[in-house]
């Protein structure tokens, strides 16, 4: 059911350190992992899970460490991966930046926190505003009455301490809208849909209930809301943070929770959509081998007037042996960035419904190349502020505190750039 | 003297320094030290402090592990019992983990002893404690036989919420008990097509997440495809392949798209499936190249289709592409005779660059079939005849057929070429396909390291003789709840309903 051991190696597979929590897998073992991974990525195998003998690596990379949780039985796959990702998550908020040198530098707090996040291979305390409070950086923490696991670890609400104060009663609550899109090579849309999130930064005493209002189609369905002038979103799937209770939600949609302190993700909801792609770009790649490449894009806003996206960046691929740029755009600046292999055309500010152009000409050795290319779609990474594509609404948020204090709930929309490709001819 | 300290540390006032000093008594593996530390155990077991007992909880099956006579003796296995009806979430949790791992180990003992009462206090602290409280007693759960439909649906309605949480491996342990219990549920009532409805959102979203999710989620959607295909069939653009995916996923997200190609869909896949048979991976392209010609097998209206995508991929002259199709061709062939024949002039152009034994015996067979339509049949055989040695076994019995065939064809002219004739082998497949036993199984395992290899766990797993075999719970059950833990595969199998897919409707459902 569970990892056996985990280690945190250095990017070339030596353990830096380690856990062993049941006993049944030899330490030793670890040593034959990074050859093993080496060799897969060279045979083009590579994948998450590997095997050498009976032992059983389940790996994640972040930035120059591997965590790797090994194992001889039949573990819960998911369970480890979402295990390792967490306490990825935990040390970040320790450390800050997570690398090497964090581990290196900081021995006695991971070695407690392995010790605290799992327990002979269970996952145990994993919120790590909780675990601040009794794991810190200071030391001894074993002297009587000084630290004491706060009860909060056990209770039923293990996210939030008691007796948090604030001044001032805050919520900022921040609906970020991710498009995702793929575009065919002859222009038409594969897949379209929108990933929201919905993050709260909640500064709020004691113990709040907060109930969130959305306009959800089935929420107004299930309360005779629909139809007429009350515009609703068709929520496809939600998932929520582990605070919020979830048979109340499966009930009559109802979001009610008791928010963790600080930043947090409360939900995040997934919709397939019909409206038209943001930004829409039309390009022609014109190859002219053993001579010249000749690359033709044009961008359109096809979104509001009043609204304006920023910081957009259009990254249109470009043969490996190409040289000599030469650009023209309309507005904006065009950059070639050859160890992407790619033209970045950046434009900072980009009103709805406007049309924008990008010539660029690249020169092709007389000699060509022998092996094939993949063929890589455009990109197009944007953020547009005041908007969402789904026309999602946060309603009211209601806070309710014994004390009965009142509180602010503040909101912001924004839409991002998913994962936005569009695929070339 | 190390003992005793742990003895007093046990007995502090202070909660944290005892459930500290449980931890660390259960890893010391000494058999002597682990009989001193039954007491101070016993008494952590019934502490006030939640923290304190929960830790005790995990120290029984640390313990086991060490000496599981002295466990069951002392007592402990009655205790952890005890503690599923705890008021404490986190404890219910612990003790429900501990239980399951000791009887991991113990697979004829009703160690859990799983009734409706205590089902219910699981279910209550399911709602109350942590995400992996949560995978705890959800796998759990899916081990359970419930007595009747009415009891599989009230837990399937507990259970369905936390296809909402946000961490994904609860949702693939709900997903692991829904699809159990739906083997249960009444084919027509609207619960059973409702929750078929609501599993595929959540099965999608997990597509969302880190690529190793993802993966993990990829192979065990496979399974349910196999399975339940209704569930996802009108999915299938989730399935299509991003640019910037892993490797991992590319190929597995390939093999689910093909599952579930249709008649209704089957131009939008055979698009996308050009597309990526120039994408710069051998194994995908061929895995891409391969699964139009299934396609073309599978779907006779959609041969021709298939053959016009096929010429404009030769056109490319990639030559693991080429050679790729030169097999597939063959296979359309075999079953179709007379479609793509256009093909065969440009084939025969193609011939210098095959180098792999597949396509080499493809075109062989190729040659030998349509001699009559190759002008220069003799010739082209007589190429391949001159490095005999040097071919495969199965080259070399392809290419005896093809000869013996030209010359029945056109004696005259192969009297040279007739050598002795044998029968050549089948070709092999490219996917799996799992006997109905084993998917079973698979599904039962869902989430875990089984259901990403796609294998049971007797076959990785050390020691699996003591494990036993998960199968699915059977309609109007004729044993009940306590005996099917401890049944053999065999007499419960043959009641179970099986989902028959329907023939020329999904494209997957190709079961030779």
């Amino acid at each position: 059911m569970s990892a056996s051991a985990v280690f945190i190696l250095d990017v070339k597979g030596k353990p830096l350190i380690s856990r062993n929590y049941k006993g049944d897998v030899a330490m030793s073992k670890i040593e034959h992992f990074m050859p093993l991974l080496v060799q897969r990525e060279e045979e083009g195998a590579l994948a998450p899970l590997l095997s050498h003998g009976q032992v059983h690596f389940l790996w994640i990379k972040h930035s120059n460490l591997y965590l790797v949780a090994t194992t001889a039985k039949n573990a819960n796959a998911s369970l480890v991966y979402s295990f390792l990702y967490k306490t990825i998550e935990v040390f970040c908020e320790y450390f800050k930046e997570l690398e090497e040198e964090s581990i290196r530098d900081n021995f006695v707090i991971v070695y407690e926190l392995l010790d605290e996040l799992m327990d002979f291979g269970f996952p145990q305390t994993t919120d790590s505003k909780i675990l601040q409070e009794y794991i810190t950086q200071q030391s001894n923490k074993l002297e009587t009455g000084k630290s004491r696991v706060p009860p909060t670890v056990t209770n039923a609400v293990s996210w939030r301490s008691e007796g948090i104060k604030y001044k001032k009663n805050e919520v900022f609550i921040d609906v970020i809208e991710s498009v995702n899109l793929l575009v065919n090579a002859n222009g038409s849309v594969l897949l379209s849909e929108i990933v929201g999130t919905i993050k709260l930064k909640v500064f709020l005493s004691g113990m709040p209930e907060l109930r969130l209002g959305l306009n959800d189609r089935v929420l107004f369905e299930l309360t005779g809301l629909s139809g007429g002038k009350n515009k609703s979103v068709e929520l496809e799937d939600v998932k929520f943070h582990q605070c919020v209770r979830l048979s109340r939600f499966d009930n009559d949609r109802t979001i009610s929770f008791i928010p963790p302190d600080g930043d947090f993700e409360l939900m995040s909801y997934r919709l397939s959509t019909q409206v038209k792609p943001l930004i829409w770009i039309e390009s022609v790649i014109e190859k002219f081998s053993h001579s010249r490449v000749e690359i033709m894009v044009k961008a359109k806003g096809q979104f509001k007037k009043q609204s304006v996206a920023n910081g957009v960046e259009i990254s249109v691929p470009v043969p490996s042996d190409a040289d000599s740029p030469r650009f023209k755009t309309s507005v904006g600046s065009a950059k070639y960035v050859p160890e992407r292999n790619v033209v970045i055309w950046s434009i900072k500010s980009f009103p709805g419904g406007k049309e924008y152009l990008m010539r660029a000409h690249f020169g092709l050795p007389s000699v060509e190349k022998e092996e094939v290319e993949g063929r890589p779609p455009i990109g197009v990474k944007f953020e547009i502020p005041y908007f969402t594509v789904s026309g999602i609404q946060v309603r009211y948020m209601k806070i309710i505190e014994k004390s009965g204090y009142q509180a602010l709930p503040w909101v912001r929309y924004i839409t991002q750039s998913g994962d936005y490709q569009l695929r070339t001819s | 003297m190390a003992v005793n300290s742990f003895i007093k540390d046990c007995e502090d006032p202070n909660p944290l320094i005892r459930a500290l000093a449980v931890r660390t008594m259960g890893c010391i593996r000494v058999d002597k030290i682990t009989e001193y530390l039954c007491e101070p155990l016993r008494k952590c077991l019934k502490d006030e402090d939640p923290y304190v007992r929960k830790t005790a909880a995990v120290c029984v099956a640390k313990l086991h592990d060490i000496n599981a006579q002295m466990v069951e003796d002392q007592g402990f296995l009655d205790s952890l019992r005890d503690l599923i009806a705890d008021s404490n979430p986190m404890v219910v949790a612990n003790a429900v983990a501990a239980l399951s791992e000791i009887s991991e180990s113990h697979p004829n003992s009703n160690l859990l002893d799983l009734n409706p009462q205590n089902i219910n206090k699981l279910l209550t602290a399911l709602n109350e404690c942590t995400e992996w409280g949560q995978i705890f007693i959800l796998d759990c759960l899916s081990n359970y036989n419930p007595k009747d439909d009415r009891e599989a649906q009230n837990i399937c309605e507990q259970v369905t919420p936390q296809l909402s949480h946000a961490n994904s491996a609860v949702v693939l342990s709900a997903v692991k008990v829904l699809m159990k219990f739906l083997e249960l549920l009444p084919k027509d009532s609207d619960y059973y097509n409702m929750l078929l409805k609501k599993l595929a959102p959540p099965l999608v979203t997990l597509l969302s997440g880190e690529p190793e999710v993802q993966y993990v989620a990829l192979r065990n959607i496979n399974l349910i495809v196999q399975k339940r295909p209704e569930i996802l069939k009108q999915e299938i653009k989730v399935f299509f392949v991003k640019y910037n995916d892993p490797i991992y996923v590319k190929l597995e997200k390939l093999d689910i798209m093909i599952r579930l190609a249709s008649q209704a869909n089957i131009t939008q896949v055979l698009a996308e499936l050009k597309e990526h048979a120039t994408v710069v991976n051998v194994d995908f392209v061929q895995k891409a190249v391969w699964a139009i010609g299934r396609s073309a097998i599978k779907m006779e209206q959609s041969a021709t289709c298939c053959g016009s995508t096929l010429l404009d991929l030769i056109q490319t002259k990639v030559n693991y592409v080429v050679q790729e199709m030169i097999v597939v061709i063959r296979d359309i062939f075999r079953k179709y005779s007379n479609k793509c024949e256009s093909v065969i002039a440009t084939l025969c152009e193609n011939l210098d660059s095959l180098d792999e034994p597949d396509a080499r015996e493809a075109m062989i067979w190729i040659v030998g079939e349509y001699a009559e339509r190759i002008d220069n049949a003799d010739e082209l055989l007589e190429s391949f005849l001159e490095g005999f040695h040097d071919e495969s076994t199965q080259v070399q019995l392809t290419l005896l057929t093809a000869i013996v065939k030209l010359f029945l064809k056109k004696p005259p002219e192969t009297q040279e070429l007739v050598q002795q004739s044998c029968l050549r082998s089948h070709g092999s497949l490219k996917t799996e396909f799992f006997e109905p036993t084993v998917l079973d199984e698979l599904i039962c395992h869902i989430g875990s390291l089984a259901s990403v290899y796609h294998k049971p766990s007797n076959a990785f797993v050390e020691g699996s003789h003591v494990i036993h075999r998960k199968h699915l719970p059977i309609h109007h059950g004729s044993t009940d709840a306590g005996d099917s833990l401890a049944g053999t595969t065999t007499a419960t199998n043959l009641e179970q309903p099986q989902v028959i897919p329907s023939q020329g409707d999904l494209l997957g459902s190709l079961l030779n």
